[in-house]
């Protein structure tokens, strides 16, 4: 046990002194103020055009109403909009702004879309070396030599991922509100927030919709991104283990997570894809009602295939890292 | 004698259908150096990862201060000290953080050991220096002393002069003499085979996966078939007479008259040097001078590897 917390405390110190962190937290210093600045540009023109928010989401309902009349969109989009409309009607009857700027809004967007791209890619970037990078370093050899079980050496590798994993969603937050507060104003975490919107067809069914104030949504949300990040995670060190190269594991990775996304935004009428990880990485998405990209979708249903998909990545990088000859 | 500290009992590993190491058995006793030789891809590597658990034997085992070390890693492990191949260690870590990050690995291996193995490699003043700025040599020290920490009771070296100057490897050397007088037992495998002469009390020689010769170093050369040159009164008579006897083969001064008044030398075993003389004496070829060539363990190990590779 105590092993076990030196182990990990050694992998944690290596990571640290590798500067994975700084370069993400770099990474997050260059791309948050961009997203700013462009977030402020587009709240400028809309309280030129509408000086009244309900103004805006009236304009909002209507152009979508028109581009369902057309019969040039497909069916399957036709839906998505439906939703959109119902979902906006119902704030505006409870005369809840949707996005009001500020600080905690900005950052729950940037969380909302982060969690299908960019921070798999953050993850990916602090673990895809982190077997591989042993293994190409040679140091695998005095790691293994060393009078330790095997399983405690990943389980320690696992442990720090983890830790990072969580500093990394924690950075993102808490960077997104320093940040964007700065142009926004700190302020928002009680704004109200409507969450529970359930999907039946091209139906909301508002029943059992709820609101929540800002800053427990964020933390909802933060929660569910954080769970996604450790499904990528684990995925990540399974490749780690069983790619020798680190460039390898960190490309076939981050090509599964492209694919995922590009196969959710073409809300496919192949059902069977909704069992692929990438697809179900949006977990916050069935916070705020936004459509499945899959039709049968659901929040444990994600949940539940994330859980597989990371606990069997787990299950091979155990079983190949305990039992694999070390031969380079 | 005691309990070995190293027992290696048929040891064999299938690689692919290949067989790479073929029923390997030795013994180190404590405070031995043995010497672990083979041409390239004799399975020296292969045979060294299976003694520290980096690769699975197909059948046969390693036991370590009596501990099995595929069925008990952790605790066969202990007593052991390796650097496989190069001393490769964190690049971007100093020496004393890639030290504190293996003692972490290890029971009892505090801060004022740390310190202590870094003075016995002689590393101190550089050793907060981060890792990527140490010359080969500094790296293969701060490898040994790595290897050290735990307080092994057997090291395994794998070519450890390499990347090191003249004065370094003395310096190895005399260093390595320290080690095992205190009790530590040393496996080094080695190319460099004056140095392993040098360095060892016993050798083990392995080619093909096969151990073919194993022993205290003069017993082997004494064994082995020896260089006796011959200088002798009428040099063609002589060939014809020496290469008429199959105990006797003559590898040069046949050839030319280039070096028509060099010896004629030839591999024989000193036992048969009086027998020869007398037969030459007995046909009339007067004998000037016959001398006995050292064998080196190079020509021998040569002489050894070589049939094997042309079979």
């Amino acid at each position: 046990m105590l092993k076990l917390f030196a182990l990990t405390q050694n992998e944690i110190v290596k990571l640290w002194l590798k500067k994975r962190f700084y370069v993400i937290i770099l990474i997050l210093l260059i791309i948050i103020p961009i997203f700013t600045y462009a977030e402020h540009k587009l709240a400028q023109t809309n309280a030129e055009h509408f000086p009244d928010w309900r103004n805006r989401i009236l304009q909002q309902i209507a152009d979508i109403e028109n581009t369902l009349a057309s019969d040039r969109i497909p069916e399957e989009w036709k839906r998505g909009r439906r939703i959109a409309v119902q979902q906006l009607q119902y704030y505006l009857d409870h005369d809840i702004n949707p996005s009001e700027p500020s600080g905690v809004q900005f950052t729950r967007e940037f969380l909302g879309n982060s969690v299908t791209l960019f921070i798999p890619m953050l993850v990916l970037a602090i673990g895809s070396d982190i077997v591989s990078g042993e293994r190409t370093g040679g140091t695998i050899k005095m790691l293994l030599t060393r009078p330790v079980k095997r399983w405690k050496v990943l389980l320690s590798k696992l442990l720090a991922l983890a830790l990072y994993v969580s500093l990394t969603i924690a950075a993102t937050v808490i960077l997104c509100y320093l940040i964007s507060g700065f142009v926004f104003g700190y302020g928002g975490w009680s704004a109200p927030v409507l969450a529970g919107f359930k999907i039946e067809g091209s139906s909301v069914d508002s029943a059992s919709v709820y609101a929540v104030p800002q800053w427990r949504f964020l933390l909802m949300q933060a929660g569910l991104s954080w769970y996604s990040a450790m499904t990528v995670a684990a995925l990540g060190l399974m490749t780690s283990v069983l790619l020798r190269s680190t460039a390898a594991s960190m490309v076939s990775m981050m090509a599964a997570v492209i694919a995922g996304s590009i196969l959710s935004s073409m809300s496919s009428a192949w059902t069977t894809a909704k069992y692929l990880f990438s697809v179900n990485l949006n977990l916050s998405g069935y916070l705020v009602g936004t459509p499945p990209p899959i039709e049968g979708m659901t929040l444990p249903f994600s949940a539940c295939v994330l859980a597989v998909w990371g606990a069997a990545a787990i299950g091979v990088a155990f079983r190949v890292f305990t039992k694999g000859d070390i031969l380079n | 004698m005691n309990e070995p500290v190293l027992a290696v009992r048929q040891l064999c590993k299938h690689i692919k259908g290949r067989s790479i190491v073929d029923h390997v058995s030795f013994e180190i006793g404590e405070g031995e150096i043995v010497g672990f030789l083979g041409p390239n891809g004799a399975g020296k590597t292969t045979t060294i990862r299976m003694l520290v658990d980096l690769i699975k034997p197909t059948s046969g085992k390693v036991v370590i201060c009596g501990h099995h070390v595929a069925k008990e890693p952790e605790k066969a492990l202990r007593y052991v000290g390796c650097i496989v191949e190069n001393p490769e260690m964190y690049s971007f870590m100093s020496g004393w953080q890639n030290l504190e990050h293996f003692a972490q690995m290890l029971d009892h291996a505090d801060e004022a050991r740390i310190r202590e193995v870094t003075e016995i490699v002689q590393l101190e003043d550089r050793i907060h220096d981060k890792v990527k700025t140490y010359s080969l040599g500094m790296r293969q020290r701060l490898g040994i002393a790595q290897a050290l920490l735990g307080r092994p009771k057997l090291l395994i070296l794998d070519e450890p002069t390499n990347g090191l100057d003249p004065k370094g490897i003395k310096e190895l050397r005399s260093f390595i003499r320290q080690l095992a007088s205190d009790g530590l037992s040393l496996l080094i495998s080695s190319h460099l085979l004056s140095e392993v002469q040098m360095l060892c009390d016993r050798v083990i020689i392995i080619d093909q996966g096969k151990v073919i010769a194993s022993g205290k170093i003069d017993e082997l050369i004494k064994q082995a078939a020896g260089h006796v040159h011959w200088v002798l009164g009428s040099r063609d008579a002589g060939v014809k007479l020496l290469s008429s006897d199959n105990r006797i083969k003559v590898l040069a001064g046949t050839e030319s008259a280039d070096d028509a008044c060099g010896p004629i030398v030839t591999a024989m075993r000193e036992e048969l040097i009086p027998e020869t003389v007398r037969r030459l004496v007995e046909h009339g070829i007067p004998v000037h001078a016959v001398h006995r060539a050292e064998t080196t363990l190079e020509e021998m190990f040569l002489a050894m590897t070589e049939r094997d590779t042309i079979a």
